[in-house]
């Protein structure tokens, strides 16, 4: 870890300007710092954007809930107007990090999470001193966890050059409310929806492409940008806030998390559902999984084959084996597709569901 | 069902030692519920340890350690680090001075650190940055470049299987290959016969305070400011390296924030340290990071055990075999003896056992809670029930009938042993016999319930150790020994027995422990303290009394010490006390030299549920019932089988420090990537117990060990649970979803 510069930033646009010539923003600091001090990013100027007034606000308006930024998680989980229109988010929150964690991680920072991939996270104070290869580390160097033991690893998306996993609990959640995500940054104002945010990193090499996907890049396009592109947040942009709207699936919604250790784990899989059933039968249903690719993976064709039907378990099955169909997990992680249903369905139950 | 209402009737009358009831127990001495004398003050932040001390012009150091597990250094620059802010010096390999060859144990390596361009191991360490703030000193690590000639490392999995050398190797505890009778007979003409294969994994100690080594040189003396479970193999360790008479050395301890065997021995930092302090000539302070600890100061070797058992149609064994093989390093050979406790627990008429060792590109192993009959247990024990399965019978029933009064392997009588109580009072506590053998026949909504149980041994280790007990004409006294409190309860303890033999109030005794300028004590670690130097501050307590009758010139009682001394002019009174073993050897196992085999006792029974659909198995119920020799304190003694049980569910359930093959480098090099039980793992109701016995062999007091104990047989009693909740068989831990999933 190196010295660095430290601000408060004033105002968003001052915050904006200072990312977008490269200083790395802080808020609640569980991660960056983390980052600091394994090596993965070391930066010179780092800017507090925890004064930002107007951020950490949670509000209804109407069927809308808006979510500012520098909420976090404990205060998400305990909002009375979360936990009653939107107990999968409330959940998700309450089921991430420890409680300690959850006082200072914020939900804009928390979709930022890197990775947990353990060849990734290794202690390196530079490149030379990694001691195995990592694409997300040093570019075109390779991927250890594909040949390795890093049983987090995608089931979807994945590509040779990298097979990590985004660990977020909340953007699972959001993206079972199919929330909309607000941007601020040089060039204005805009809104992209949650699960169109990450990207997983067949995604990545389609958009390194693109003229987005060089910015995003930062002009050169190496060799492996499937690695180095994570999301499509743009230099200089600031998650503000995220909206959603309320409906009767959100009320009925519900979260499970599965991981060897009761609390204060990444999962192995989680499920988000929002599950609108009336007299046995399947009104609408959204479906997200949590760690099991780059982005919380909507199972979008599941829950179309489920939407009008009754909810049984010859069903069930035959449409999330459908679901996982072109799953790819690693050699000897096919148990990860089975864990990933199995919080399908035990999220489908705990948001209220019965299975015939 | 019957045999077990048998056993319950049986044996009647078990007196467990605290039942619950503490508020009848005598409010002071042994035996009494005393809460930590030390407890307020670690709670609240004034207990001081190690690492907090900071001298004037003390430097920080921080380790440059090699990234690869297997290569030579080609080249060292350190021109970019010498000349980053507050670097004072950094130091390599050519800066070493000339050393005396060490000693296994205390030292915990052979080869010493930064002796050599050779890389053994990933994480040794390379250079040494010293400067003025902490913040610095990483820093400057950063900017060191070395240029390291890799070459593919040597790993468990692939290593040549060894014999280790026993001649001069200190981490010999034992035999290495023990047989008995006709083992090939005992198979040949058993009724029930089961062979398989079951693993642990690595896993490091993970104790809270990470080693801190702050070295300071004052003249020709040396003193150590250091987080250790053994100030004096320490100070032995650095008398050789150094050769410095060993009353030179002054190590410090004041508090050791835990350590599960990690702080036992002698590891690079602690010999760095003195080093770097003497070629700067100001204080140095070296503390691991949470990453150097997993390379830094040992761990508990992966153990491979194939166990093989036969039985007559009764279930009563007519051979064993237990054959184990550890991973240990390039200079050293680490011996997990994990069939150590095959070798006590049951009645054998024959028997066979290997002890093997793996040599790869790691650091050497060390002792771990519970080393040795921790992971070796996890085998016999899971065998045990497997044979159970295979010959129909209650897994519980097995063990009676397999039950032995003396030592199978050394033929001695036990000094004390009261497992038969252990099992039948913890049978009782978990309604045992409302199991149902078959596996699968229990459900609470999603989840499959099972009950298992295991059996449990530990060697018990004694250390000769000395005390002094001095009164002051205020009425109070003092216990002086230089042992380590490590959050155990040690300094209470102390107080206890001194409390008791003199018929005090243990308020008014004052324990001084963490100083090698203190009488010489036991190392904390192999449950050893207790029995060690409770033992000598008993009899030095004994030897005081004596002393205060020969200047009072008849006999007298300690409430009349005060005028006694008063009326002489004496300020101070003190004797001192030895425990001393057969042999006048320092430490002994498994009773040594004595007419005596030693060991003490448990029965665990645990209650799993398991969701198949979604491959998670939690723990429900815990009991343990204990046969240790008499309970000096129930509450700290409680407190340190509750942890031992849930560190047996780490083993069983989560821990693990999986190593890449390709690279001799562990996946995960700190805590958010190993899991650790939480509360929300661990049920609320841990029922402990003990039952009432005093050893009159093992030490002066009654007592035997307890510490390690309670990691003991935890890890099979839940595997044995999972597989009669969904007749699965869980040989390779930890237990993980491809193991339950449906």
């Amino acid at each position: 870890m190196q010295n660095f510069a430290y601000a408060i930033a004033p105002d968003i646009s001052s915050a904006s300007e200072a990312a977008a010539q490269g200083a790395q923003l802080v808020a609640g600091g569980t991660e960056i710092l983390n980052w600091m001090r394994l090596g993965i990013v070391s930066a010179d100027r780092v800017i507090d954007i925890t004064r930002l007034p107007e951020l950490s606000s949670i509000d209804r308006q109407g069927d809308e809930i808006r979510i500012g930024a520098l909420a976090t998680l404990n205060q998400i989980e305990g909002s009375d107007i979360v936990r009653q229109d939107a107990p999968v988010l409330s959940q998700a929150c309450l089921l991430a990090a420890s409680a300690q964690l959850r006082n200072r991680a914020t939900i804009g920072g928390n979709v930022l999470q890197k990775t947990r991939c353990p060849y990734f996270r290794a202690e390196a104070a530079t490149d030379d001193r990694m001691p195995w290869p990592c694409n997300k580390r040093v570019p075109g160097s390779g991927c250890s966890a594909r040949d390795g033991y890093f049983n987090r690893a995608a089931l979807f998306g994945a590509t040779e050059a990298c097979v990590a996993t985004q660990p977020s609990d909340p953007a699972v959640a959001l993206a079972a409310l199919d929330a909309e995500l607000d941007l601020v940054g040089p060039a204005g104002s805009r809104s992209i929806p949650v699960t169109r945010f990450h990207v997983t990193q067949s995604e990545a090499a389609d958009l390194a492409q693109t003229r987005q996907g060089r910015r995003l890049l930062g002009g050169d396009v190496p060799e492996t940008p499937d690695a180095l592109i994570e999301n499509r947040l743009m230099p200089g942009e600031i998650i503000v806030a995220y909206r959603f709207y309320v409906d009767t699936a959100s009320r009925n919604s519900a979260y499970v998390k599965l991981r060897e250790r009761e609390s204060y784990e990444y999962a192995m899989a989680s499920a988000a559902v929002c599950l609108d059933q009336s007299a046995g039968q399947v009104r609408q249903t959204r479906i997200a999984l949590g760690s099991i690719a780059q982005k919380p993976w909507r199972l979008s064709r599941a829950e179309a084959a489920l939407s009008g039907q009754t909810l049984d378990e010859e069903r069930l099955t035959s449409v999330l084996v459908t679901a996982f169909s072109d799953a790819e997990p690693l050699p000897h992680q096919d148990y990860k597709v089975k864990v990933a249903q199995g919080a399908v369905r035990r999220a489908l139950t705990k948001a209220g569901g019965s299975i015939q | 069902m019957t045999d077990m209402h048998k056993i319950e009737t049986a044996l009647t009358g078990i007196i467990v030692a605290d039942d619950g009831a503490p508020l009848a127990l005598p409010e002071n001495g042994i035996g009494s519920p005393q809460r930590r004398m030390d407890g307020p003050d670690k709670v609240t932040g004034h207990a001081t340890y190690a690492g907090e001390d900071m001298p004037n012009g003390t430097l920080h150091a921080v380790l440059v350690t090699s990234p690869v597990a297997k290569g030579r250094i080609a080249a060292i620059d350190t021109g970019r680090a010498r000349a980053a802010p507050g670097v004072v010096r950094v130091l390599t390999p050519v800066d070493m001075p000339t050393l005396g060859s060490p000693s296994v144990p205390p030292t915990a390596q052979s080869k010493l650190p930064m002796s050599s361009l050779d890389i053994d191991y990933e994480g040794q360490p390379i250079a040494i940055v010293l400067a003025e703030t902490l913040e610095q000193a990483e820093a400057g690590a950063g900017l060191v470049r070395i240029g390291i000639e890799r070459a593919a490392p040597a790993v468990f999995n692939t290593a040549e299987v060894e014999v280790p050398p026993t001649e001069g190797n200190g981490y010999v505890l034992g035999e290495l290959d023990p047989a008995h009778g006709d083992v090939d007979a005992g198979f040949a003409n058993a009724a029930h016969r089961i062979e398989a294969t079951y693993t642990t994994p690595t896993r490091h100690h993970n104790m809270m305070e990470p080693s801190v080594t702050l070295a300071e040189w004052r003249g020709g003396d040396l003193y150590l400011n250091d987080a250790t479970q053994w100030s004096w193999g320490l100070q032995l360790a650095l008398s050789g390296i150094f050769e410095m008479e060993p009353n030179r050395i002054h190590i410090r301890c004041p508090y050791t924030g835990g350590g599960f065997g990690a702080k036992g021995y002698v590891w690079p930092h602690q010999i760095l340290a003195p080093i770097a302090a003497r070629i700067v000539g100001r204080p140095v302070k070296l503390n691991l990071t949470r990453t150097g600890c997993y390379t830094g100061c040992g761990y508990q070797s992966g153990t491979q055990s194939r166990l093989r058992l036969a039985s007559d149609a009764q279930g009563r064994l007519t051979a064993v075999e237990h054959h184990t093989e550890n991973v240990t390093s390039i200079s050293d050979d680490y011996i997990e003896f994990a069939n150590i406790g095959t070798r006590g627990m049951y009645a054998m008429p024959a028997y066979r056992m290997t002890t093997r060792v793996r040599r790869a590109n790691v650091g050497t192993p060390t002792a771990m809670r519970a080393p040795h009959e921790g992971p070796g247990m996890f085998a016999l024990e899971s065998a045990m029930d497997e044979l159970a399965y295979e010959i129909g019978m209650d897994p519980l029933e097995l063990r009676l009938a397999n039950y032995t009064d003396s030592d199978p392997h050394s033929g001695k009588p036990f000094s004390s042993n009261k497992l038969l109580e252990a099992y039948a009072e913890g049978a009782r506590r978990i309604g045992w016999s409302d199991r149902v053998h078959e596996p699968r026949s229990r459900r609470d909504g999603d989840k499959l319930l099972g009950l298992g149980m295991a059996g449990a041994i530990m060697t018990t280790f004694r250390n000769a150790s000395q005390a002094r007990v001095a009164t002051t004409p205020d009425g109070r006294f003092t216990v002086e020994v230089g042992s380590q409190e490590i959050g155990t309860g040690t300094r209470t303890i102390f107080a206890q027995v001194v409390a008791e033999r003199l018929g005090v109030p243990s308020e008014r005794v004052t324990v001084v422990l963490g100083s090698t300028d203190l009488p010489p004590a036991s190392a904390t670690l192999g449950s050893a303290s207790t029995i060690s130097i409770g033992s000598a501050v008993a009899t030095a307590t004994d030897n005081l009394k004596t002393r205060l009758d020969h200047m009072a010139g008849r006999e007298t009682r300690p409430d009349e010490w005060p005028d006694l001394l008063a009326r002489l002019g004496v300020d101070r009174v003190q004797a001192e006390g030895a425990f001393t073993l057969p042999g006048d050897v320092s430490f002994d196992a498994h009773g040594g030299q004595t007419d005596y085999s030693m060991h003490t006792w448990g029965a665990v029974f645990v209650e799993m549920e398991v969701d198949e659909i979604t491959g998670i198995a939690r723990m429900r119920r815990a009991v343990a019932a204990y046969s240790a020799g008499r309970i000096l304190n129930p509450v700290t003694a409680r407190s340190q089988m509750i942890g031992g049980i849930i560190f047996g569910y780490g083993r069983a359930m989560l821990e693990a420090s999986p190593m890449d093959p390709r690279y001799g480098r562990y996946l995960s090099k700190n805590l958010s990537g190993v899991q650790l039980p939480v509360n929300a793992d661990i049920p609320r109701n841990i029922d402990v117990c003990f039952i009432e016995e005093h050893d009159p062999h093992a030490s002066a007091i009654g007592v035997r060990g307890i510490g390690e104990l309670g990691e003991v047989g935890v890890a099979a009693a839940i595997t044995n649970a999972i597989y009669n909740a969904t007749g699965k068989r869980v040989r390779d831990l930890p237990v993980h979803f491809e193991h339950l999933i449906a």
